[in-house]
């Protein structure tokens, strides 16, 4: 498909290429700033903390809050660390994104290559579907999920995220799709090969970049949700977010910040691993699909 | 009960136990996730383990119980409510009018508790005269933590009442320290309101304002004056105050940088962890002018309708070593609380927590135990929450004192 | 069954398969997406509390909606905040993707580096942030440390200006991803357009601000639908980092949705509150559709 290669035409002076250095740089530390404040705390004994160096370096190096945040750090009546939490998280995720990229790929293929009557106002009713603000989805979900007895499992969980992923799912593929030579297509349907044949055999093959991005976007999205996690989840079933909140929320004990940093990174990492495994790929994939939008 | 009220909620709910019910085990939303708390729970488990019945463990920790609460309500939308569900105040009531909650009177009755349980707190665990909720502990909210060396030097004695109080704050002041270490959050302002108003006006006043909703007090004289008495509160405090959590105002007068603290009696278990001594290191007092009141507030464990049998029985249990003395005394000794019966010894608890439930008898017994408007034993949510914003809005400068009494009859109404 | 028949069953199939496998996304989102919305709009006119109940009460609701101060707050502050954060957002974002685009040494680690923040939730940066911002133990302390005593930051605390410190953290997370979609968008450009124009002998600033900014014409847009809709949404950010505060002075709809139908036992008020967003994010949306998908036709 495309390439990556950089703008070649611009020629700049040496005191721009200062200031451009300078500016990326300064933008640099601001974006690290937050992860500098959590990952220097989370290796701080906790008097040193309440004993006011927030933003200090640590005098005393210890790794006991990440042991503690992982295996031992009270998160319910039984203090299990985010350690079982973890595998509740990957076990709802990897289907989630899975199903919702198969089916945002379908639609894609559908709504560009087997173009029907209002097929634009029907990708449009999709599209609308991101905007809905969850909270007002909640009442009448659960009720849903009551009916369908999904209630409290993962299966339940994973059907929520897959709707309300098919929006953006969709809006990737499409978008990609749009640009996707559909003669083609045309031309293996002459050969006579059929709906599935050609999406498997054509469209998939090419489709990498579009998928990585809805990948990172869905993975992201679904990972730090925490709303239906609380809700749908059965206890012992709850992804990391919930058990993450259940550590750094507690109201009226002894709040170990320490601990809450190191568990915050430890819940972070998939998708910081996500974003700096397939960053380069993500600006790829943007580049051959939805800023076409 | 009224089951009649909202019979679809009910079917919903004995419909999804009856589908689940394994044997016997209980399954409990709550948000007591920090160290002390859940080991404090694990007491009721292991109690609970020891009749044969599990436990399933469902924290969802957040706001004081609000997160909690939301899920709560996906789950009874659901028709999977829990068996049993910590909760506070009119929570518990608005659910038992929704007819969800189970009845427990057949426990209540074989243990007494209507004869050791304090009628105010009766009050939010009985439903049309059922019991539907065992309560835990009661909290109470006007307090004053004091660090004792900063006093001793400056030498301040214990402030006896409110000019005192006032009086020794500018001491402190002028020594260069902060004289009262809080934090500017909703619920923070508004603890420190439970004990202002129940120090300008006593018990009666406190009653027919937040308790009857009396417009009349809601806008009185006695009303703005406890708007001043929070604006001097306000001059005492640091330029930093806002938004700072309350535990970080406590680390304030446990290093000594601030002199008092008005909290609930939970900022205890922070002096303990950090290795203070009740009555040597810190002081615990009532809010000066408020002695003999106590604004409680009370975690109670609602239950809610299960049909079967064995489940029902479970639930019983579970209500029966919630209420049993010993528990609650290894309860709340962790947890800063005292217990929700009168009859527990106190040799277990410190010098704090003695103070605390000799108060809380006296309080009972002479009709000044009130319901604490900041953590929702005075009113429901909707009209808590529209006195949180004029207290709050009022104590960040938005309104002077006389507005302040105005925008609460109107926030007040406009809830109701 | 003869051959022919099935041969026409099967041509039939390949006729009809297109909608069959789009039939179930579409399904879902019409229950669980326009179904929620109907029932939303229903329950703000109905006299629900706690749970979802059916007695109607016409346009109490709204009418005590439009009386809450509360509610007025947190529009005008959401007004402030989607204009600030949506502008500075695209020129942050456009201003690193362009120099990111200079064939700069070290790319590949910058660009993780900004783009990270969008992995994080706020349920535990906000403290980070919450810490950064407060003066008494964070970046204005550590400047008097310093030795720079006047340095002043205090804004999370002051009533008129905590409103800024939510853009300053909403603009960390989200404009490393702006850029990425601008970067995305610059590389697509054809360099013999640059060339060409650089011939002609246009200065940089010209060659950006007359030929690239303007091709960059779709990245603007999808930049602005997903700033747009993640400011409407912004919750986390203010529980996290102000709680609604000063006082009520970062309230934003978000919050007040949430706090009126689970808090404060106001369903009602909250799904009025919840349709009126709804309207909102419709008027921007819907004209941007329409736009965009009648140009591809």
């Amino acid at each position: 498909m495309m390439s990556a290669a950089q703008t070649q035409s611009v020629r700049t002076g040496h005191v721009t290429r200062m200031f451009i250095y300078l500016f990326l740089l300064l933008s640099a530390l601001f974006y690290l700033l937050p992860f500098f404040i959590m990952l220097t705390n989370s290796v701080k004994p906790l008097g040193e903390i309440t004993g006011g160096n927030m933003m200090s370096l640590p005098e005393v190096f210890t790794l006991e809050p990440w042991k503690a945040a992982w295996s031992s750090a009270q998160v319910g009546v039984e203090p299990t660390g985010l350690r079982p939490y973890f595998w509740n998280s990957i076990r709802m995720v990897v289907p989630a994104v899975f199903i919702s990229t198969i089916l945002g790929a379908l639609n894609g293929y559908v709504l560009t290559k087997w173009r029907f009557r209002f097929d634009t106002i029907l990708f449009g009713l999709m599209l609308f579907s991101c905007f809905i603000p969850f909270q007002i989805v909640l009442i009448p979900m659960a009720r849903i999920l009551g009916i369908l007895g999904l209630a409290g499992s993962t299966y339940g969980l994973i059907l929520v995220h897959v709707v309300y992923g098919i929006g953006f799912s969709t809006l990737y593929f499409r978008n990609y799709y749009a640009a996707f030579p559909t003669e083609l297509v045309r031309a293996a349907q002459i050969d006579g090969a059929r709906f599935f044949q050609i999406f498997r055999r054509i469209m998939l093959p090419s489709s990498g970049p579009i998928i990585v991005v809805c990948v990172i976007w869905q993975f992201t999205n679904i990972w730090n949700d925490f709303l239906f996690g609380a809700s749908f989840a059965s206890g012992s079933g709850a992804p990391m977010t919930v058990a993450l909140n259940n550590l750094v929320q507690s109201s009226t004990g002894v709040k170990e910040y320490n601990v809450h940093f190191a568990g915050a990174i430890l819940a972070a990492l998939p998708t910081l691993l996500v974003y700096i495994v397939a960053g380069r790929y993500f600006v790829r994939g943007l580049m051959a699909g939805s800023v076409k939008g | 009960m009224r089951y009649s009220a909202r019979k679809s909620v009910m079917a919903v709910a004995l419909m999804a136990t009856a589908g689940m019910a394994q044997a016997a085990d209980v399954e409990v939303l709550h948000w007591w996730t920090s160290g002390g708390e859940a080991a404090a729970l694990n007491v009721l488990k292991d109690d609970l383990a020891g009749q044969g019945i599990g436990w399933n463990d469902m924290p969802v920790a957040g706001g004081g119980g609000e997160s909690a609460m939301t899920v709560l309500r996906a789950r009874v939308t659901a028709g999977d409510a829990p068996t049993a569900v910590q909760m506070l105040g009119f929570d518990i009531l608005d659910w038992a009018a929704e007819g969800a909650l189970a009845n427990l009177d057949a426990v209540a009755a074989e243990e007494g508790w209507d004869a050791v349980v304090p009628a105010a707190l009766q009050a939010f665990a009985k439903y049309d005269g059922h019991w539907i909720s065992a309560p835990v502990n009661v909290h109470s909210t006007n307090w004053v933590w004091a660090n004792k060396a900063v006093l001793d030097d400056l030498g301040i004695a214990q402030p006896q009442g409110w000019d005192e109080f006032v009086a020794a704050m500018q001491a402190v002041k002028d020594s260069g320290k902060t004289a009262l270490a809080h934090g500017g959050q909703a619920w923070q302002d508004a603890t420190m309101f439970d004990g202002v108003v129940l120090s300008v006006g006593g018990v009666d006043f406190y009653r027919k304002a937040f308790i009857d909703l009396d417009p009349e007090a809601l806008g009185s004289e006695q009303m703005v004056e406890a708007f001043n008495r929070m604006e001097t509160l306000r001059s005492f405090v640091d330029d930093n105050f806002s938004g700072r959590d309350w535990n970080l105002a406590s680390a304030m007068v446990i290093n000594g940088e601030a002199a008092f603290q008005i909290m609930g009696d939970w900022a205890k278990g922070e002096f303990l962890n950090a290795g203070k001594t009740p009555g040597e290191d810190f002081l615990c007092f009532r809010v000066p002018g408020s002695a003999g009141a106590v604004s409680f507030n009370s975690d109670q464990f609602a239950m809610f309708a299960v049909s079967s049998a064995d489940a029902q029985a479970a639930q019983g249990e579970m209500a029966r070593s919630i209420m049993s003395p010993a528990f609650q005394s290894a309860f709340n000794v962790v947890k800063g609380s005292v217990p929700a019966r009168t009859d527990v010894p106190n040799d277990a608890f410190d010098a704090c927590g003695k103070q605390g439930m000799a108060d809380l008898a006296a309080a009972s017994d002479s009709g000044t135990l009130v319901g604490s408007m900041a953590h929702g034993h005075a009113n429901p949510a909707a009209i808590k929450n529209a006195i949180y914003d004029v207290v709050t809005a009022h104590f960040n400068g938005e309104y002077d004192a006389a507005t302040a009494a105005e925008e609460l009859v109107t926030a007040v109404e406009l809830a109701q | 069954m003869t051959r022919q028949g099935e041969t026409d069953f099967r041509t039939r199939l390949q006729h009809w398969l297109p909608k069959v496998v789009l039939s179930p996304s579409l399904a879902m989102v019409l229950v669980f997406v326009y179904g929620f919305i109907l029932f939303t709009i229903y329950l703000s006119f109905t006299d629900s509390r706690i749970l979802p109940s059916y007695g109607w009460v016409g346009l109490e609701n709204y009418s005590k909606l439009w009386r809450l101060s509360h509610w007025t707050t947190s529009l005008t502050n959401l007004g402030i905040y989607a204009f600030l954060y949506i502008t500075i957002c695209t020129a942050l974002g456009l201003a690193l993707a362009i120099f990111l685009d200079q064939k700069i040494r070290g790319e590949g680690a910058l660009r993780p580096i900004y783009l990270y923040p969008m992995a994080l939730s706020f349920i535990v940066t906000g403290t980070a942030w919450k810490w950064f911002l407060d003066p008494g133990i964070g970046i204005e302390h550590t400047m008097h440390l310093w030795g720079w005593e006047s340095f002043r930051f205090g804004w999370i605390k002051d009533r008129d200006f905590a409103i800024y410190t939510l853009v300053i953290a909403a603009v960390w997370q989200t404009s490393g991803f702006v850029m990425a979609m601008f970067l995305a968008g610059l590389r697509g450009i054809d360099s013999e357009i640059m060339k060409a124009a650089q011939i002609d002998g246009a200065s940089n600033f010209n060659l950006y601000r007359r030929i690239v900014i303007p091709l960059l014409r779709p990245a603007f847009l999808s930049a602005f639908v997903i700033l747009a809709h993640l400011a409407i949404k912004s919750y986390d950010l203010v529980i996290a980092l102000t709680g609604g505060g000063p006082g009520r002075a970062t309230e934003l709809p978000a919050t007040f949705m949430y706090s009126y139908t689970f808090t404060r036992n106001q369903m009602g008020i909250g799904a009025s509150s919840a349709v009126i967003m709804l309207m909102t994010i419709a008027a921007i949306m819907v004209p941007y559709l329409y736009a965009e998908l009648r140009e591809r036709k």
